[in-house]
């Protein structure tokens, strides 16, 4: 096994694993179509934790790369690498999977061979977007990602689920088909400069690009990856996407897709364009819209009536918090950033398996219906409330940690944004416990509510996990900053230094074409 | 009487039979007389490959065979699907056809 | 002077109280009739917890260290310049603090088992208790201010779980959203503050930064002033001052043990224990500091004036804690630091045994209505009235709390508030004082109403209590039998808190009484409070002294020495008690269920001044709409129009061209004739 997490092997193995299991799920019949979805989430979980640790802390440089020739001609390669970043994307996702697709078992009742594939499939594009070192694959991966999604939301979903699908998928393929155009367009950059057609990552990177065109692509990628994450305005095919999924889809959704937006800032959009990246314009931008993220969508969350849906506007409240903490960049808001993309992914996808297990038996996500559960589900009413402060950035939770690290760092650079950012703990509070006041707390008034069933043992062992992580990342998220630590060192640098070379002459060898 | 006054009044015929053919398309209702249209327009145009072949050689004569033939497969299946048609609406009348749109 | 002091078994004082937490929590699920566990488990945990304290006390003082001991136990979060630790801070200032937390809240403890004895969730409640010990330990003794915000926020979540624990009460829980909710907005103040001096001095660490601050920051300078503001906001929400002292009424929902340990002796007094700790850097700021002490004497007076027309017997107590935490922070805003943490102290003890005397009497007049099978709010004191025959050691005890909280010599609260009232007075700040002063009469007269109404005249529920006749009560039978005094495991508690109250003053006698000079406390706190009080004089310029003494006045604002002053204070309170009791006496009131609505300047104090309603007019519901006009006409129309008025163009023009479609063989036919004739006609010519 040694040798096996030193080799380029192991990320291929783990793209493999899901994609292999997707056929399993389609070749067997439709009763063992679950099993086999676990048993190759489960799978993939157990490859991927040893990178935990024999990932190397002190570096920047890509880890277990491999790279092979795809398509010569236009210098596309299948290549794949792990950093400190990705390295917590992979362990989130492949953490998220099993759970999910366990947290389906009872929810998704008819054509589950279907539903497990996609949900394989879905989970291959997730992992290859976060390795992916070839932007073509990258696309590819990024692509393959939206079409289980859309049909997870569109056949397994509730009563509106065709417009959220449509909206889901319009809002998504709007903007990576820009970023296509703008792929091309750097590539035939790099063409002009160096005389190749490469679409690697590495060798993008060395592109060097005149400001004007680079906020122009700038904003190609940044549109893409807004959608995604999503900033305000563009956000709000996700309140309709996340009520409509089924469970499992909210849950992937919320905790690792819209991760993949943070990603492609911090893996492509910042390094490739450094100038426009630090350009005010596009740093105002994109922190006056976090901000607004962060306190409009909590005030909206706050009167919503429907659990599902409030539970996503304050995934673009916490998405606020990472972007602002991305784009302040310092080493605190970004490590803080990168690690409440982690906490969000945990304490949300909790929050969506828990309404979830509630929707199972009453079949209503409406707040309103409920009431008094603690009286006879206390056991989800002790993991409900240990979520719903872990979400709201209590200390000792996860949750705190990641949010005073981003305004922490934050205010050394925007201070008055990190004020107002503040201001959005307040109304955390003031979305969060009242739901959980009307959910659990409360009389007992409804008959229906009466009969209810506590968490069985299957649904406990979903969220035990989830909970173990939320106080683990609380009290000790040291060795998490850790393996973060080098790889976001170079990203300040090399934004910063990418920066100042512009303003100086360009560099000799940049112009070195054929 | 010329070669050539000959090709020509075969050519104008030729046109006429089309014409009458064209139109009778445009303007019958009757999914019968309409096919009978088609095939008129197809005989004119044969007409109008024998007249050539005789000043271009053999080759429009081959052609008109072919047509012939597939002519009267076509005759076949269309005739099949205007019964089949009938049969499920009990008219033959194409402007009550009017499922063939978005 | 002996070796150099070892903190004894630091990481115990904290694991015990967690440890006791997690047992009682597994408890709620794991065996949720048994009742023995968290007996023996809850109060023992923090018992135990009390006696490490004890041993580091004894071991602390036999060192007499100077500088504090740091127990460092694993790195928190470190990222780039910033270095957080779960460091432990052993000094004089949070080695007493610990016993004051142990110790009073092991006295509570053990009185809960007596008190929540009957309630189903028992253990649950035992498991919330030990971990509010727990996290109010983490943020006394807290090295860095992040480690203290777990603890600030800590408290505050089991205040919130407290509060709301009978949650099938739709109000209940309410007031502990609104603890929470209200505390949330002083915590951004705290955050923010954190925020400032990181980006002053690189580190979060307090020993530092104190350390650092004197060179680093300048004196009276904007930054420190904003840092300290900052801070104050923390506390103004913790310690419940205006403007956000709204929570706190409210929480006396909870049960009473916990409005007893949390809303009045240990939790609500952590603001001050915050600007005590950060005491250098309020020193800096003057203007922060008069802000301190301003909001201090406003709400002493405002919460006090409330008080007088109180009937619910918590609302009293939880006004009356309000004002005595605005005492607090006239202590520490005018830099009297250990007046502060002692009046912190004695009000622990007499607070937390009004309150639980209250809860005895609560607990009695429920079990009554319980067996007679009629019911009345068993907190209301116009249902009480004539129980001291009855509650013979509650009464007692509950009077030495009334003497003590009034400033009665020799009692606790006589000390501690003389102390403050007099630094006040000293340190020139005349309206302070005055007001300070007329506080202490108020306090007075409303703790003897409280008595009054509850302890003397006729029971006006039950029987005509000791009257001899039975039979002229409500349900026709005499209340002998069914009002009794609460067993031992409850009055014990009350017993030895009535003795700290008596007793736990004479740590530190001013010298100028004719009595034994005691001075413990201030030079036990001297070295914690040492650099603050330096950084002050320095400020104050040329006439700078000892800790206190040379270069202040000798005299208050009217006149008159020290010791003249402390006699007047008891003479005044005294005289208040009497009139009011004797005024009082001879008033008729009804049961609650049969009395009218005050009116008047009464009502307005009734209805707390109209506080609530104004917060919920005009904060409260505006907020709500504007969220809600977010939510329907920004997101949904707005946003969602754009997008989906997208979608709507997309679909006429469809539709426009979809028309071309007829359906009629002959339209297309015609359609493809014009076409062949349009690409023939242009090949021709």
């Amino acid at each position: 096994m040694e040798s096996l997490y030193g080799s380029h092997w192991v990320l291929t193995l783990l793209l493999a694993i899901p994609f292999l299991g997707a056929l399993g799920c389609l070749a067997g019949p439709e009763s063992r179509a679950r099993w086999t979805a676990l048993f190759a989430t489960l799978l993939a979980l157990g490859l991927s934790l040893p990178l935990f640790w024999t990932f190397q802390l002190g570096t920047a440089e890509f880890q277990n790369t491999a790279s092979f020739p795809w398509i010569e001609r236009w210098g596309i390669q299948y290549a794949v690498g792990l950093d400190g970043i990705s390295l917590l994307m992979i362990l989130l996702t492949t953490v998220i999977m099993p759970l999910s697709v366990a947290g389906s078992f009872s929810y998704i009742k008819k054509r589950e061979r279907a539903f497990y594939a996609s949900m394989l499939v879905l989970m291959t594009g997730i992992l290859g977007v976060f390795v992916a070192m070839d932007l073509f694959l990258f696309y590819v991966f990024w692509e393959i990602m939206l079409i289980p999604m859309y049909f997870i939301i569109g056949i397994w979903g509730g009563e509106r689920r065709i417009y959220s699908a449509v909206k889901f998928f319009l809002f998504t393929a709007t903007g990576s088909l820009l970023m296509l155009v703008a792929i091309v367009a750097l590539v035939y950059q790099h063409q002009l400069q160096f005389g190749v057609v490469s679409f690697g990552y590495l060798d993008l990177l060395r592109t060097s690009i005149a400001p004007g065109l680079q906020l122009l692509l700038f904003s190609a990628f940044g549109l893409a990856f807004a959608i995604k994450v999503p900033l305000f305005p563009l956000h709000t095919w996700l309140p309709d996407a996340h009520v409509e999924a089924p469970t499992a889809g909210s849950v992937v959704l919320a905790a690792i897709l819209l991760k993949m937006g943070v990603y492609g800032f911090l893996r492509f959009a910042m390094p490739l364009f450094p100038v426009a990246a630090t350009s005010p314009a596009a740093i105002g931008t994109i922190v006056l819209l976090g901000l607004i993220g962060i306190i409009y969508a909590a005030w909206v969350a706050a009167v919503q009536p429907d659990a599902k849906k409030l539970i996503a506007y304050t995934s673009v409240a916490h998405l606020g918090f990472v972007m602002i903490g991305v784009f302040a960049l310092t080493r605190q808001s970004l490590e803080g950033a990168i690690l409440q993309m982690v906490n969000h992914g945990i304490s949300t996808g909790a929050l969506f398996l828990l309404i979830g297990m509630i929707y199972e038996r009453r079949h209503t996500r409406m707040i309103a219906d409920f009431g008094g559960l603690a009286k006879v589900m206390p056991f989800f009413a002790f993991s409900f409330t240990v979520v719903a402060l872990s979400s709201i950035g209590l200390p000792g939770t996860n949750g705190f940690v990641g949010e005073f690290l981003i305004l922490l760092g934050t205010f050394q650079r925007f201070p008055l944004v990190a004020i107002l950012a503040t201001t959005g703990v307040i109304f955390a509070a003031a979305y969060m416990l009242p739901m959980v006041q009307r959910v659990i707390l409360n009389p007992l008034s409804r008959d229906e509510n009466r009969e209810l069933k506590d968490l069985n043992r299957r649904e406990r062992w979903i969220i035990a996990p989830l909970l173990g992580l939320i106080l683990l990342i609380g009290v000790y998220p040291q060795p998490f900053l850790d393996r973060m630590s080098a790889s976001v060192d170079a990203l300040i640098e090399r934004v910063e230094l990418g920066a100042r070379q512009m303003e100086e002459p360009p560099p000799v060898e940049g112009r070195a074409g054929p | 009487m010329s070669e050539g006054y000959l090709v020509d009044l075969a050519l104008v015929l030729s046109a006429v039979l089309f014409a009458i053919g064209v139109g009778g398309v445009l303007l019958r209702r009757n999914a019968i007389i309409v096919f009978m249209c088609v095939e008129l327009m197809l005989n004119a145009v044969n007409l109008s490959f024998v007249a050539f072949s005789r000043v271009h050689g053999i080759d429009g004569q081959i052609v008109v065979f072919f047509v012939i033939s597939v002519a009267a497969a076509e005759a076949a299946v269309g005739l099949a699907l205007i019964l089949a048609i009938f049969r499920h609406y009990q008219s033959v009348d194409l402007e009550l056809f009017r499922r063939l749109r978005w | 002077m002996s070796e150099a002091y070892h903190p004894i078994l630091p990481a115990l004082i904290l694991g015990l109280p967690l440890l006791g937490a997690a047992l009682n929590g597994i408890g709620a699920f794991a065996w949720r009739e048994n009742k023995t566990v968290p007996t023996i488990v809850g109060p023992l945990a923090v018992l135990g917890a009390f006696v490490v304290c004890l041993l580091n006390f004894a071991a602390m003082r036999a060192a007499a260290p100077h500088d504090p001991s740091l127990v460092p136990l694993w790195t928190w979060m470190r990222s780039g310049q910033l270095e957080i630790g779960v460091t432990l801070l052993f000094d004089q200032l949070s080695v007493l603090m610990t016993l004051i937390v142990t110790g009073v809240g092991g006295i509570i403890h053990v009185y809960s088992v007596g008190y929540m004895r009957e309630d189903p969730g028992y253990s649950r409640y035992f498991s919330y208790l030990n971990l509010f010990i727990f996290f109010m330990l983490l943020l006394v003794l807290g090295a860095n201010y992040p480690l203290m915000f777990v603890g600030w926020e800590g408290v505050g979540l089991c205040s919130y779980l407290l509060i709301g624990f009978w949650y099938e009460n739709r109000e209940f829980s309410d007031a502990g959203k609104k603890a929470f909710i209200v505390n949330r907005i002083g915590d951004i103040g705290f955050l923010i503050a954190m925020f400032l001096l990181f980006g002053v001095f690189g580190t979060l660490d307090m020993p530092t930064i104190f350390e650092r601050a004197p060179t680093t920051l300048l004196a009276g300078g904007a930054v420190v002033t904003a840092i300290t503001l900052f801070l104050f906001l923390g506390c103004v929400g913790k310690s419940a001052q205006i403007p956000l002292f709204v929570w706190l009424p409210d929480a006396m929902a909870g049960p009473t043990p916990v409005s007893a340990l949390i809303h009045a002796a240990t939790m609500v007094t952590a603001g001050v224990y915050l600007v005590a700790r950060s005491g250098v850097l309020f020193a800096l700021a003057p203007f922060t500091q008069a802000i301190v002490a301003s909001v201090g004497v406003g709400t002493a007076l405002f919460a006090a004036s409330i008080a007088v027309q109180q009937y619910d017997i918590k609302k009293v107590l939880a006004y009356s804690t309000i004002s005595q935490l605005g005492y607090m922070f006239v202590a520490v805003g005018v830099g009297a630091y250990t007046a502060g943490i002692f009046h912190l102290m004695t009000h622990a003890f007499f607070k937390a045994l009004l309150f639980l005397g209250a809860g005895a009497v609560i607990h009695a007049m429920h079990h009554a209505w319980d067996e007679s099978g009629d019911h009345g709010d068993p907190n209301d004191m116009r249902n009480y009235g004539g129980l001291r025959r009855l509650m013979p050691i509650t009464a007692a005890t509950m009077w030495i709390g009334t003497l003590a909280i009034s400033g009665v010599f020799p009692f606790a609260g006589f000390f501690s508030k003389d102390e403050i009232i007099w630094e006040a007075g000293v340190r020139g700040y005349a309206v302070l004082w005055g007001t300070a002063l007329i506080v202490a009469l108020l306090t007075a007269g409303y703790m003897t109403r409280l008595m009054v109404m509850t302890f003397h005249g006729d029971n006006r529920s039950f029987a005509k209590v000791g009257g001899g006749e039975a039979g002229a009560n409500r349900s026709g039978e005499s209340a002998r039998g069914r009002l009794h005094e609460v067993p031992p495991v409850m009055w014990v508690p009350l017993a030895i808190l009535a003795a700290l109250s008596a007793v736990g003053g004479w740590v530190q006698i001013p010298e100028v009484l004719p009595l034994p000079n005691l001075d413990l406390l201030h030079s036990w706190l001297e070295p914690v409070f040492a650099p603050a009080v330096d950084v002050a004089s320095a400020a104050s310029g040329a006439a700078a002294g000892g800790a206190h003494g040379e270069g202040m006045a000798h005299e208050a604002p009217l006149g008159g020495g020290e010791a003249f002053w402390a006699v007047m204070g008891t003479v005044l309170a005294i005289l208040t008690i009497i009139v009011v009791f004797r005024r009082l006496s001879r008033r008729r009131y009804l049961p609650a269920a049969e009395s009218s609505e005050p009116r008047g300047a009464a009502s307005l104090l009734y209805h707390k001044w109209y506080v609530d309603e104004l917060y919920d007019r005009l904060i409260v519901r505006p907020l709500l709409a504007l969220w809600r006009g977010c939510w329907r006409i920004v997101d949904d129309r707005l946003i969602d129009g754009a997008v989906n008025g997208l979608g709507g163009v997309a679909r006429v023009v469809g539709w426009t061209g979809s028309q071309l479609q007829t359906g009629r063989v002959s339209t297309y036919l015609l359609v493809f004739m014009i076409g062949v004739l349009i690409i023939l006609g242009s090949l021709a010519f």
